[in-house]
């Protein structure tokens, strides 16, 4: 039978197309989203059987209050210095965003993405992990390396793609990779860092070493089977592995539905593989941190793995490429419920009486002035397409360990070409 | 004439207008035919390419997936099977690889292992090949994966014009079909001068592009330059680098370019070949089987004892596609010159 003959007399059957709230000229109004108050979700030991947090996958861990206080059984109890080292490398991230991002506009370098409204997310993360636990990032946590002191001149050297770039100039900026920094090669595939971070935690806990991974997607990579393969060898092998899902609301013009968010929660995908699930409050840097330990409590005692959703929003574009005003309210930003997650930890300073708007404002432009400094130092070692690349001869290098002779062929090749071109590009 | 009977002027098209246009024609004609993958729907995907259909056919016939390439290229052969004619874009040819086995071992073999009974009329669009700084996983040029497997057809456009009759095709063909979109020429026709302002497609003669229905059959090259001292064979943006050498070194040469890479226009070449008794192949892919090691077998093998000079091949190298270093890599003028001053050498060395 045709699939357009008439058939029993039954319902016509209809496709569903998930839409978002709010597109472009609509008044965007967040108040169905449920924020419950700070303090109010327990915290469940870090032994606890997954099944017996089940309600952690669809609640939201939440610290700071309306009266930016710390309160709740999730308070890491921090103290004021590394609240206020935190809240520098929140506003240094945002501060290197700002200016990247610009540099790409003035045409230094080929593209940039920022991770502004979400700084929280790497942040508070990174703070709460030791120093030399493995991280696989997406390209949104910059603010990893930041909150590890990395050189922001070696950073910019890498968006610059110049003559000091550690990836010789190979790779799309914001690509970073550093293994001194524990800071995994960022990979352009969404998503195939997800089971590599399972696996190097796998890994670990097969040699009896006492580190931890920790890796990070956005919502709608979250979709990609990478990320399911990650869950189901995370739950098999009890992986010491924190998996973080950043919720921003969006993926480039597709709004979470589009990976599943009409239907349930993000942290929710947890309770089928039988993991622990965390749904947080992404823009509370308390919040961050606290889950962040606590899961990696629970990974380090050998209790598995922990599916942390991180409630955020992308306050800018997806990348240098696109205009959100094109698929998005503009007003989004500014409703968001959650607030900024910089202010938001600067007013709890302020409660506590450990710091000042005029000291924040002084901070802000010492960390402007830094980028500034860091980014004319970066840019003596060239721009991109400005000649002051790796030699020519690099582009064979590190294909293999050692170099098969169709390669050394190519190279030849490839230096005849330059010499018949009068020598454009550097060479050795 | 009064202004209002003049004949209806065809605004010049770029590329993606081109494509926009193809696949509009074919919604508006069939009502099986729908379009989707990452933010093609209310976007109209990161390139235009598909902007206005969801507004124009509805959002069950132009809508946005998950991000899951696999899951895309899946649900396009359930789709097919049912009996609609999907065009599934995947966003750039760097992140196919997640689908392959949807297409390697269902929608290439479904035909086949269900002896005719389950078809999949489908066609995978994919912006592909480098020159837009876009680092490696925005610059492959993967399209001898897909001839490699059988039951797949793969087409490779070069400009508005046969963009859109070819899509068209495609679309109509009753077999799946991976169309590579060279988006370094979607804006104009590139030829490899990076150093060079990029003319717009509207002064090209291929940006004149019907706005009705019309089809560039699969399986036919077109030659864009009648010459008798060598044939090159290319598609996609090495079209432009080839026909921009031949006319800076006045050499006399055939320029095929294939369109089809597979079924391959074998006619066209042979007879083209025979005549110039030389051969240049160009592809922005990597060198090492890549489809210009099926093209120079197959120029060999029917071509021998006609040629004067060993095949010739202008490819990126065997490395990924490096970020900085991308015009070095890029098989741009000076490669294609080499490649000819090597091909025109006669048996005793003289050029
Ligand atoms: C395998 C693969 N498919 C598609 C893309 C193209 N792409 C790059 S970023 C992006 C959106 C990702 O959104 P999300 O995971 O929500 O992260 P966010 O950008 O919001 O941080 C897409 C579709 C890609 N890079 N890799």
């Amino acid at each position: 039978m045709a699939a357009d003959e008439p058939r029993r007399n039954l319902p016509p059957l209809q496709l569903h197309i998930p839409e978002p709230k709010f597109r472009p000229g609509d008044e965007a109004d967040f108040s169905d989203i449920e924020v419950p108050p700070a303090g109010e979700t327990p915290r469940p030991d870090t032994a606890a059987p997954h099944d017996a947090m089940r309600g952690h996958a669809y609640g939201l861990v939440r610290v700071l209050d309306d009266d930016h206080k710390a309160v709740g059984p999730w308070d890491p109890k921090l103290d004021a210095d590394t609240l206020r080292k935190m809240l520098r490398a929140m506003a240094l991230t945002r501060a290197y965003d700002q200016r990247m991002f610009r540099a790409q506009r003035q045409g230094k370098t080929s593209f940039y993405m920022k991770c502004t409204g979400e700084e929280a997310v790497a942040i508070a993360a990174t703070f709460a992990l030791d120093r030399d636990d493995m991280t696989f990032p997406s390209y949104r946590q910059q603010g990893i390396l930041i909150a590890r002191d990395w050189s922001l001149v070696d950073m910019m050297n890498q968006v610059y793609s110049n003559k000091k770039d550690r990836l010789k100039g190979r790779q799309l900026p914001i690509m970073y990779s550093t293994k001194q920094g524990a800071f995994f090669s960022i990979s352009g595939n969404l998503a195939t860092q997800f089971p590599q971070a399972v696996g190097w935690a796998m890994a670990s806990a097969a040699k009896g070493d006492t580190r931890i991974a920790a890796t990070w997607t956005g919502e709608g990579s979250s979709a990609e089977g990478d990320f399911h393969s990650a869950c189901t060898f995370a739950a098999v092998y009890k992986a010491p592995v924190i998996m973080n899902v950043v919720n921003n609301q969006w993926a480039i013009s597709s709004f979470s539905g589009f990976a599943g968010a009409e239907q349930t929660t993000f942290a929710a995908r947890a309770v089928g593989y039988g993991i622990a699930g965390l749904r947080v409050d992404g823009n509370d840097a308390l919040a961050v941190y606290a889950a962040t330990q606590w899961a990696a409590e629970r990974a380090r005692t050998n209790n598995g793995p922990t599916l942390i959703e991180h409630f955020t929003y992308r306050a800018e574009g997806h990348s240098t490429s696109d205009d959100p005003s094109q698929y998005r309210s503009a007003d989004e930003a500014a409703e968001w419920p959650l607030g900024d997650p910089i202010a938001r930890l600067k007013n709890h300073l302020i409660g506590l009486g450990e710091w000042t708007e005029e000291k924040q404002e002084a901070m802000d432009q010492e960390v402007a002035e830094q980028v500034k400094t860091a980014a004319k130092q970066a840019e003596k070692n060239g721009i991109l397409g400005h000649g002051l690349h790796h030699p020519l001869e690099t582009m064979f290098e590190e294909v293999f360990e050692e170099m098969p002779w169709h390669l050394r062929e190519q190279e030849e090749e490839m230096l005849a070409e330059n010499r018949a071109a009068n020598n454009v590009a550097k060479t050795r | 004439m009064s202004e209002e009977n003049k004949p209806q002027e065809t605004k010049p098209k770029n590329m993606i207008q081109a494509i926009n246009s193809a696949m509009d024609v074919a919604m508006d004609r069939d009502p099986n035919v729908c379009v989707f993958g990452e933010d093609v729907g209310y976007y109209g995907g990161v390139f235009r390419a598909t902007a206005g259909l969801q507004e124009k056919y509805g959002k069950t016939r132009a809508f946005d997936t998950p991000i899951n390439e696999c899951g895309i290229i899946g649900v396009a052969v359930g789709m097919a099977t049912y009996g609609l004619r999907p065009v599934a874009e995947i966003q750039f040819a760097d992140y196919i690889y997640p689908g392959l086995d949807q297409i390697v071992s269902e929608a290439a073999r479904l035909r086949y292992r269900s002896a005719g009974e389950f078809t999949v009329p489908m066609v995978i669009r994919s912006p592909f090949g480098g020159g837009i700084f876009g680092g490696q996983t925005h610059s492959q040029s993967p399209e001898s994966i897909f001839t490699h497997i059988c039951g797949i057809k793969t087409v490779i456009p070069s400009t508005p014009y046969d963009a859109k009759g070819l899509l068209i095709a495609a679309i109509e063909d009753p077999d799946p079909v991976v169309f590579f979109e060279p988006k370094r020429i979607y804006n104009g026709p590139f030829d490899g001068h990076y150093d060079e302002p990029v003319q717009p497609w509207s002064k090209h003669p291929a940006s004149a592009v019907p706005d009705e229905h019309y089809v560039i059959p699969l399986g036919k090259a077109n030659t864009l330059r009648e010459g008798n001292d060598v044939t090159l064979l290319v598609y996609g943006t090495m079209v432009h680098v080839a026909l921009r050498a031949v006319e800076e070194l006045g050499v006399d040469a055939d320029v095929i370019d294939l369109r089809t890479l597979l079924p391959l226009d074998i006619e066209a070449i042979e007879n083209s070949v025979k005549k110039t008794g030389r051969c240049v192949i160009m592809h922005e892919a990597t060198r090492t089987s890549g489809f210009g090691a099926e093209l120079a077998a197959l120029v060999q093998e029917r071509c021998f004892y006609h040629l004067e000079a060993p095949v010739q091949r202008v490819t990126g190298y065997d490395t990924p596609y490096p970020h900085s270093l991308e015009w070095a890599y890029f098989p741009g003028p000076v490669r294609t010159r080499l490649a000819l001053e090597r091909v025109m050498e006669d048996v005793s060395g003289q050029v």
